[in-house]
């Protein structure tokens, strides 16, 4: 399949919207194109271009070429395009939990292309569907196919799109964010197995993603977009270790990596993606580039480099001269170790929250164990981190700290005070010195307040600036100390991007004075670039206010880079703590070992040196964790010494706790 | 799934004893009673004795606490009692006009399904276009107009054009299918296009909001034909939440058609209704309530069931 010059335009109030503009590459059989860009940056609207499944009330394709085997695909009518959808050319979307019909059982979305291109009788489908479910790893197959998508986790869900994807043995897959909603132990499984078949069955690949580290992983060509172009394409190889374009080298380095060690500051690029609707000729990155001409000014030709690809910098040469060259701010890894002589600021021992689920009518209850013994402590400025896959229940550990739910048993000390037996009064105040910073920057702020009175808010409710005219100059200041600029109290969050409006959040919960924070998921929804910005703003903050922070993240690189030492939490209990750089280094539990595993590298020759050991199986419920160790049923170490008893945590070296009995 | 029935059923009971203790004092905070309506109603000169006698044989003299605990013993039998008016059972009074309002109500609802899934779907699928305008004119035109006055000009037309009146007897199907299928067709119709509008708009917007979920995507991206994306992936989908709202207007139509009824002069349970209240003939209000009340119930629980039936992530233990 080859694209040529692809143009899509989108109609709004606002105006026309350029998402895709001068879009050329070509995808070859059995070969993995990754196409990589930040949100916005017209990657998903591509593949929906390709599929001809773009909204077509206010999606318009002024220009360009779409060919696949020999036909343009633009120039179809609907009924030839939808011949060629599902058996020549298949797509694999972002959402598994929403992209299966939830009333019609597995087998007949997957049975429905076999005998609608295919023709195929209900018996041959039925064969086909299992074959097609063991294929992909779905054991059981049989019995599976009567059942619905609820009765599927989001891992197997995605299988199953896979399957229907590969039913009709199509050409060209197209793998719109595949594992973005997946963790990171189901995410390694997913895409081994699509790469493996891609090879096996010799079909084209391309896959859209914003995670540089499965690009590495599993990409053979690159395509980086920038606000609906492309800045360059080439190898994976050349790509990552010989940058032709200035967007792409401050992406590579603004991504926090588990294999080099960690810098002072995240590397990051300045400023925002521009407007689509409004931005002028020239090159889209010029405003955030430090290497932006006079020409810039002008919409840059693909220019091919020195490394085989192309790349749309007029200084590509310049840079593969070495004449330009991101200045390194990279300091080798400082051990900023914090005085643990002095006492905890915050102790926590033995936490449990079980949440009751009652199943029908009357009928048995069930006990969800979402944190269960749970311990730990953390220093006057020090940031903690706590990673682990969805439902290990490192949210509820947050909440259970912020008093947001009430802990079934154990204790939280805070400054000494025992949080759980504080008065209103004390808690009160207790309150103001733990804040907390939330997820989604779009729904944890108020859409009819200002920026300014979100953030005057909490000063107002607890009294701590009590005269009108001294909290606007305090609002002020808080504004200008996360880095935005005051005239922005003025707007509402709508009107802010998402880093932005992380921003405000910070601001919010510096207002209060704290000595500590939750950052539950701070950065997880923010792009690269913005993620970088943001985790340099609260190590800023940590160093100006002498700030503690707990920091909830699934994402192993980040939690690397900002914590001083590391909880990791599996199905609600503590597998293993250290400080960060021995747990990084010398991981002693196995749970920690594979995820470690898992976790993608942006560096192709790293990855491909290392085989990775994947995780089996899947997150057992909750609500029937697994006998012993929690971790047995899906640990390579696993015996039945394992399913006898809970392992306690143990203190293995100094200051490194691990709860296996087999370290 | 029995279980959970047998479970709603007996939760149901609570319920119709809340129902049954505010129909009967509500009634009682009315003043007079039927025995005087009955009595001297058309001015007539009656003595007082006669209405204490006629009273006393109602039981109508008894404290208000032993009346109310003679109806709920009757209740927990099954007993109504017997109408304070005609001194026939209440049941019985009821049994005549239910055969006939529940064929209006499930003519009309029939008449509302075949009006509102079509327009519904078409008008989601043809949005912003002139077919999407029409729909919704005769939506709101059907929203806005009083179904009496639809009843009336049917009735006007019938009787311009075909020198047409309703008969004034009732003709069960059973008896003559094509007289009762000409008596009834007309209300049901000027109460079934109420009725669509209110459905038909819930079925465009349910359609339109499932059209852009990721699984019409995933299927279109499949390759299956527009036309089995709407009817297979996207209506059965849309069509839930019209069950609701088609199961409550059912409910509701059973005793509901109070001037309907008296424009096409049937005689069913709102016509019924209206009398007894009249005529203060306070045990067969009170047992229309029930009847009523109990209808809703089950209603209720059958448009639960068919969830369980169409959705198969709803599973009732």
């Amino acid at each position: 399949m080859s694209v040529d010059n692809l143009h899509v335009h989108f109609k709004t109030a606002a105006g026309v919207v350029r998402a895709v503009e001068g879009l050329s590459f070509t995808v070859n059989r059995g070969e993995v194109v990754a196409v990589v860009g930040e949100s916005g940056s017209g990657k998903s609207v591509t593949a929906l271009a390709v599929m001809r499944l773009l909204p077509k009330r206010s999606a318009v394709v002024p220009q360009g070429r779409i060919t696949f085997d020999g036909r343009n695909l633009l120039e179809l009518s609907d009924e030839e395009m939808r011949q060629r959808r599902g058996r020549d050319i298949s797509m694999i979307f972002q959402e598994p939990m929403t992209s299966l019909n939830p009333i019609l059982p597995i087998g007949l979305q997957i049975t429905e292309p076999l005998q609608i291109h295919l023709g195929m009788s209900d018996e041959q489908t039925k064969a086909r569907a299992v074959e097609l479910l063991r294929l992909v790893g779905i054991p059981d197959a049989e019995r599976r196919l009567t059942q619905y998508p609820h009765q599927f986790s989001g891992g197997m869900r995605q299988r199953v799109m896979i399957a229907i994807g590969l039913a009709c043995n199509p050409k060209l897959i197209i793998a719109d964010e595949p594992t973005t909603a997946l963790d990171v132990t189901i995410q390694a499984q997913i895409l081994e197995l699509m790469k493996d078949l891609s090879r096996r069955l010799n079909i084209a690949l391309i896959l859209i993603t914003h995670n540089l580290g499965i690009v590495a992983r599993y990409a053979d060509r690159v395509i980086v977009m920038y606000a609906g172009r492309q800045a360059e394409q080439g190898a994976a190889d050349a790509v990552f270790h010989r940058p032709r374009h200035p967007y792409t080298m401050g992406l590579l380095r603004s991504v926090p990596r588990l294999d080099r060690p960690r810098g002072v500051k995240l590397e990051t690029i300045e400023g925002l993606p521009p407007n689509l609707a409004t931005a002028p000729p020239g090159c889209r990155f010029a405003p955030r580039c430090p290497y932006r001409l006079p020409a810039c000014d002008q919409d840059p030709p693909l220019i091919p480099t020195d490394t085989g690809g192309l790349s749309a910098c007029i200084r590509a040469a310049e840079i593969a001269s070495g004449a330009i060259n991101w200045t390194s701010g990279m300091v080798a890894g400082s051990a900023d170790a914090v005085a643990k002589d002095r006492a905890p600021l915050l102790a926590v021992r033995d936490l449990r929250k079980f949440f009751p689920v009652r199943t029908g009518l009357g009928g048995s209850k069930a006990v969800v164990r979402a944190v269960d013994g749970v311990s730990f402590d953390i220093y006057p400025g020090e940031t903690l981190g706590l990673v682990g896959e969805s439902g290990c229940g490192k949210t509820t550990v947050g909440r259970l700290i912020l008093r947001l739910d009430e802990p079934t048993s154990g204790a939280i000390h805070f400054e000494g005070k025992d949080l759980l037996a504080a008065s209103a009064g004390e808690l009160k105040t207790l309150r103001r010195k733990i804040q907390v910073i939330f997820q989604d920057p779009y729904s944890s702020l108020n859409p009819r307040m200002t920026v300014g009175q979100i953030v005057a808010e909490p000063l107002h409710v607890h009294g701590i600036v009590a005269d009108a005219g001294k909290r606007k100059a305090r609002v002020a200041e808080l504004i200008s100390q996360v880095g935005l600029r005051p005239e922005l109290a003025e707007r509402y969050p709508h009107q802010l991007s998402g880093g932005q409006r992380q921003r405000v959040g910070i601001a919010r919960a510096l207002g209060m004075e704290p000595s500590f924070i939750v950052c539950d998921e701070a950065v997880s929804a923010l792009d690269v670039s913005i993620q970088g910005q943001i985790i340099n703003l609260l190590e800023d903050l940590q160093r100006a206010f002498g700030l503690a922070y707990l920091f909830i993240a699934h994402d192993l690189a980040i939690v690397r880079h900002i914590s001083m030492r590391v909880v990791v939490m599996y199905l609600g209990h503590v597998m293993e703590i250290a400080d960060r750089d021995t747990l990084y280094r010398e991981p002693l539990h196995p749970y920690t070992k594979l995820l470690l595993d898992a976790a993608p590298i942006p560096d192709p020759t790293v990855e491909k040196a290392r085989a990775p050991r994947l995780i089996q199986g899947e997150l057992p419920s909750a609500l029937a964790p697994p006998a012993g160790c929690v971790f047995h049923t899906r640990c390579p170490l696993a015996s039945d010494e394992c399913k006898a008893a809970v392992p306690p945590l143990r203190e293995i070296r100094p200051k490194h706790f691990a709860a296996c009995i087999k370290v | 799934m029995f279980r959970y029935v047998i479970q709603r059923l007996l939760l149901a009971i609570p319920t119709l004893i809340g129902v049954a203790v505010v129909s009967f004092f509500l009634l009682r905070v009315v003043p007079g009673d039927v025995v005087e309506v009955k009595l001297r109603g058309d001015g007539g000169n009656v003595s007082q004795e006669t209405i204490e006698m006629e009273r006393k044989r109602m039981g109508l003299d008894k404290p208000l606490m032993a009346q109310f605990g003679d109806w709920m013993i009757g209740l927990a039998t099954l007993d109504l009692g017997k109408s304070m008016w005609t001194d026939r059972p209440v049941i019985e009074e009821i049994a005549i006009r239910l055969e006939l309002s529940l064929q209006v109500a499930i003519m009309a609802s029939l008449v509302a399904v075949i009006i509102a899934i079509p327009l519904g779907t078409l008008a989601a699928l043809m949005r912003g276009t002139w077919v999407d305008y029409v729909v919704r004119l005769i939506t709101i035109a059907g929203l806005s107009m009083p179904s009496f006055w639809l009843g009336m000009l049917i009735m006007l037309t019938l009787l311009g054009l075909f020198n047409w009146l309703p008969p004034i007897t009732f003709t069960p199907f059973y008896v003559d299918p094509k007289a009762n299928f000409t008596q009834l067709i007309w209300p049901a119709m000027a109460v079934g296009y109420r009725y669509s509008a209110v459905t038909a708009r819930m079925v465009r917007s349910q359609l339109l909001e499932v059209m852009n979920e990721d699984y019409i995507r995933t299927a279109r991206a499949k390759g299956v034909y527009e036309k089995l994306v709407i009817t297979r992936h996207a209506l059965r989908n849309a069509l839930l939440p019209a069950i609701t709202v088609l199961g409550l207007e059912f409910a509701f139509l059973i005793g509901g058609l109070v001037v309907t009824e008296q424009v096409f002069n049937l005689n069913g349970i709102g016509k019924l209704f209206v009398q007894s209240i009249s005529r203060n003939d306070f045990t067969l209000i009170q047992g229309m309530v029930m009847m009523i009340s109990g209808f809703y119930i089950i209603v209720n629980l059958a448009i639960d069931m068919l969830y369980a039936v169409f959705d198969p992530r709803i599973r009732y233990r």
